[in-house]
């Protein structure tokens, strides 16, 4: 009957405008950036970094594996040879010349995986944005040294909770089921 | 006559009314962005200015200082009157909503309405009719097979959707007997109509989302996004003013959802103080905007033919069966 139909087509749409309402009181998860700052896992893909050991060598010798791996194609290295003089790495190689092409990089981690000395690594820095198209080709000297980036870095093993909520709760619960329930991690 | 009371104040009020209006809109766009957001977790916009106040002015500066494009095989005159055409009858429906009692200023007793029409209601559904042409004028002009076809579907919903509405109108008249807005807000001072008809009240209300153009009803304003509509080929400024008339629109709907059943101005301590009526009647409109803005949030579009099939063969049967109800139930309480 159209009547019976058109009063189980209403109730449905007012569940759902029940639950869109339930949200409605809901704190935002939004969480503020430049204000708050971001949490981000240990092993986040962010900007490079190369890496020096306690006494100060770079941990790079030049071999180019990170360059042969690339997927994109982005990095270039040149090697150059130690002399007893001018050392900067342990060994015979160095990287003389050393750049990646962060508008081409996307960020995979292959580079990391590939290096034998753990030389390059991809840290937390995300914020890259620039004026200049050539300034986005980092030479070795800025990807030497190490960014500051606007996060909070959760240890290994921690489940990230947003700053602003510190927990997800549930709304209330009826049966002992949870009707509020958010995709990202709550127990 | 009176030269000012005939001229001079209702010019006034109507300025008042549509300056108030334009800025209404800009800020339903505010609280509608903001609105939605907290219905998806999120805040709104909340960077122009403290909580996103700003952010109407941001957009206008923005839509003002876009690139003008008229199409060159466009009817030039109907292309830019066509917008205008929307937002004037979206506008000139308040000019029968009474939105308080009376005030007394420099010694007259001024009513706060600009005119009490006695056919207020017919006056209303003359003007809701009025509102289709800005839509067709403006696919018309735009000389775009899309634009025309959009506009067409648009406003042969728009046309489909006046007859449930004028019908369930017809069942809240026939309880108050008398087509003036004022009178009809006078009645509800017992009792508010959507209590005694909440059929003809559901069944409005759904005729104003289609008018309006919102959703469910908003396929002709997404088609913008997927493929063209009446909107199509309008740039600049010229295309915010067509969202402008659709915001109006809803603006003036919730008004007179409020006006014909939530009880117009009445309510607590009404008597104590002259201001107090006006703000029960912006409380009011501002949930009915609230309503308008939750309903977005939360239902899926209609189709277009799921549309037209509800209205023809649901809502009008289902408005005249209301209209028979209501009328024999008068009669036999006569």
């Amino acid at each position: 009957m159209v009547i019976t139909e058109a009063v189980k087509g209403l109730h449905q749409l007012l569940k759902a405008m029940g639950v869109t309402l339930r949200y409605f009181f809901v704190k935002p998860i939004t969480v503020q950036y430049p204000e708050e700052r971001v949490r981000l896992y240990p092993r986040f893909r962010g900007r490079h970094e190369l890496q020096r050991r306690e006494d100060g060598l770079e941990l790079c010798v030049g071999c180019g594996l990170c360059a042969a791996y690339c997927p994109a194609g982005c990095i270039y290295v040149e090697a150059g040879e130690n002399t007893e003089e001018e050392r900067y790495s342990e060994g015979e190689r160095y990287a003389k010349v050393y750049e990646i092409n962060l508008s081409r990089c996307i960020f995979c981690g292959y580079c990391e995986e590939a290096c034998p000395t753990g030389a390059i690594k991809l840290r937390h820095e995300f914020a890259l944005a620039d004026y200049q198209r050539d300034d986005l080709v980092y030479t070795k000297e800025r990807l030497l040294t190490p960014a500051t980036p606007h996060v909070i870095v959760l240890e290994e093993g921690v489940i990230a909770r947003n700053e602003v909520t510190k927990q997800s709760p549930p709304l209330f619960t009826i049966k002992g089921r949870r009707l509020l329930r958010f995709a990202r991690n709550d127990k | 006559m009176d030269f000012i009371a005939s001229i001079v104040i209702p010019f006034i009020k109507s300025v008042i009314i549509v300056v108030g209006l334009l800025v209404g809109f800009a800020y339903t766009t505010w609280f509608e962005r903001k609105v939605c957001a907290r219905f998806q977790i999120r805040y709104g916009p909340n960077r122009a200015g403290p909580f996103g106040l700003l952010q109407p002015v941001a957009d206008a500066v923005k839509a003002i200082f876009k690139e003008e494009i008229i199409p060159s095989t466009a009817d030039k005159v109907l292309y830019v009157i066509a917008p205008g055409l929307s937002i004037a009858t979206a506008l000139l429906a308040f000019a029968v909503v009474p939105v308080g009692r009376s005030i007394h200023l420099l010694g007259r007793e001024i009513p706060l309405y600009i005119a009490d029409v006695n056919v207020g209601v017919l006056y209303l559904m003359a003007v809701a009719g009025l509102a289709t042409y800005g839509v067709v004028l403006g696919g018309w002009s735009s000389n775009n097979k899309y634009s025309l076809m959009g506009a067409l579907r648009t406003a042969a919903q728009m046309i489909s959707y006046e007859l449930p509405m004028g019908l369930a109108l017809i069942s809240v008249l026939l309880l108050v007997g008398n087509l003036s807005l004022v009178r009809i807000v006078e009645y509800q001072s017992a009792l508010p109509l959507i209590v005694l008809q909440p059929v003809a009240f559901i069944i409005y209300l759904i005729c104003c989302f289609a008018e309006a153009g919102r959703t469910p009803f908003d396929l002709p304003e997404t088609e913008n996004e997927l493929v063209a509509g009446y909107a199509t080929e309008y740039g600049g400024i010229k295309f915010p003013l067509f969202f402008m008339a659709e915001y109006i629109h809803m603006i003036t709907a919730s008004a007179i959802v409020t006006t014909l059943f939530l009880g117009g101005w009445q309510g607590p301590f009404a008597d104590l103080h002259p201001l107090i009526p006006p703000f029960w009647f912006f409380a009011k409109t501002v949930f009915m905007i609230f309503v308008f803005v939750w309903v977005r949030s939360s239902l899926p579009r209609v189709r277009y033919d799921k549309l037209m099939k509800f209205c023809w063969k649901f809502l009008a049967p289902l408005a005249l069966v209301n209209l028979a109800v209501t009328a024999v139930v008068v009669a036999m309480l006569a």
